[in-house]
């Protein structure tokens, strides 16, 4: 009979479905309960290593898919996925996208007047090391408004998308800047509780930078880590 | 220079390298953005060579730099379709979500390292995870094979099922749920439907319709979906 080792559920930095001050959660949320369900190979599998077939070959370098240079300060992203127990997680996919250094996203439904920047889409992939790392390139995104309330501005971010090696372990987050006064006034960023929040905010990293040439931030990914005790896949004798 | 860049100790910060705040990076919604930096052309047909789950009308195409899929042969076991709409609290249709799919090849076996059988064969040309974008009227599509069954916790087996991820704006955090067959061999001793009471099960259960297994996503309110804590 095989063993399942689970995945730990979330831990007290996870925001809840349901945040008032974000308005598109009101009638997205769920209202019922989340059903607990035990551990099973469904949840313990994914799609691990296969990244290159399913998603494509990495494009760590977001300054180089156009004609020119994008406009805006040329940034490096780097650092390591990790899982809870500080091991790394070698050979998954992180994929990136975000606006341009005006705020502005390439999708059509993006209505804000802000500059489009012809060398520039804002999307790419990254696939980490054996040592859980990873490094890309792009410029740093602009603030941009948005129609949550009156006077509304995202915080600069980076959306990532990670996999992870299971099913249990799929993330989607998004990156943040140090000292952006807009973060602890972001009903989105707000949703993770303090101090918990900071685990979304990069640091200012001189070993990361290169000289003359990008600043460099340091942003280290933790997903979830297997359960300290296997779920027991047999019957048991009392 | 005064300022000794290497020989300073900075203070603590509160940012994520500071290891006291060490611990799960937390999820953010994918926003209404993310068109063109996930759902891959192909990403939402396992089976076959189609463009199915990418949403290219909402990007120019010069800024297409995702992967397009490219099956290596056909895998084994019956092709099938499942679709569904996604419905927001007010009855609405969801047009900016997106689904993920992750399953078990015609055999029962996942494409993973950490399905150690050795007794089940990998499929060659089936990996078992898909990608699609909701459609302007709010749907998803995907072409697949049906799965096999694989084996549950305590020696039980698990009846053929779909998981399944819901993404959008508005969702903070993933929504983890299961796509089961009305049909299936074994629904009534599935394990994971069994924590499901019985009046919500059929949230969870899709429906033959004109050859297409139809299972709605109702993120809130009467018939809400049964979503999972994994
Ligand atoms: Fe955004």
């Amino acid at each position: 009979m095989t063993k399942i080792v689970g995945y730990r559920r979330e831990d007290a930095g996870a925001p809840p479905s349901a945040f008032a001050d974000y308005g598109s959660t009101g009638l997205r949320a769920p209202t019922e309960p989340l059903v607990r369900i035990p551990p099973t190979l469904t949840e313990t599998t994914g799609p691990a290593g296969c990244w290159d077939r399913l998603t494509g070959p990495a494009a760590a370098d977001l300054t180089t898919q156009h004609a020119g240079m994008p406009q805006g300060q040329r940034i490096i992203v780097a650092g390591r996925v990790l899982d809870e127990d500080g091991r790394p997680v070698p050979d998954t996919v992180m994929e990136i996208w975000q606006a341009n250094a005006a705020g502005r996203y390439i999708h059509a439904r993006d209505q804000w007047d802000a500059p489009q920047d012809p060398n520039f889409t804002g999307a790419g992939r990254v696939v980490t090391d054996a040592d859980g790392g990873y490094r890309f390139v792009t410029v740093r995104p602009g603030a941009y408004p948005w129609g949550n309330h009156r006077n509304a501005w995202r915080p600069a971010h980076i959306h990532l998308s990670l996999l992870g090696p299971a099913f249990a372990t799929r993330l989607v987050t998004q990156l943040y800047f140090p000292d952006d006064p807009l973060i602890e006034i972001d009903p989105i960023a707000n949703a993770v509780p303090m101090p918990y929040r900071q685990r979304m905010v990069c640091r200012l990293d001189m070993d990361v930078t290169t000289p003359n040439w990008a600043l460099g931030y340091r942003f280290d990914v933790v997903l979830k880590g297997r359960d300290q005790t296997p779920f027991e896949d047999d019957h048991h004798d009392d | 220079m005064t300022i000794d860049v290497a020989a300073r100790v900075p203070g603590p910060r509160m940012d994520n390298q500071d290891p006291a705040l060490f611990g799960q990076t937390p999820s953010q919604t994918v926003g209404p953005f993310f068109h063109y930096g996930l759902p891959w052309k192909g990403g939402a047909d396992l089976v076959g060579k189609s463009d199915m789950g990418a949403r290219a009308d909402l990007f120019p195409a010069e800024n297409y730099v995702l992967n397009l899929s490219s099956p290596t042969g056909t895998p084994a076991g019956e092709a099938i379709e499942i679709a569904g709409r996604v419905i927001d609290g007010a009855g609405e249709l969801v047009v900016d979500a997106m689904i993920e799919i992750w399953q078990a090849n015609a055999a029962g076996r996942y494409h993973s390292v950490d399905d150690t059988r050795e007794d089940v064969p990998i499929d060659p040309h089936f990996i078992g995870f898909g990608r699609s974008s909701t459609s302007a009227e709010g749907e998803y599509r995907f072409r697949t094979v049906r799965p096999g069954p694989v084996p549950g916790p305590g020696g039980t087996m698990q009846a053929p099922h779909i998981a399944m991820s819901v993404f959008g704006r508005g969702l903070i955090k993933r929504l983890a749920t299961r796509l089961y067959f009305a049909d299936g061999d074994g629904n009534a001793d599935d394990p994971v439907l069994a924590q499901v009471s019985a009046g919500r099960r059929q949230t969870l259960i899709a429906q033959a319709v004109d050859g297409v297994w139809r299972l709605d996503i109702v993120l809130q309110g009467l018939d809400e979906t049964v979503f999972f804590d994994l």
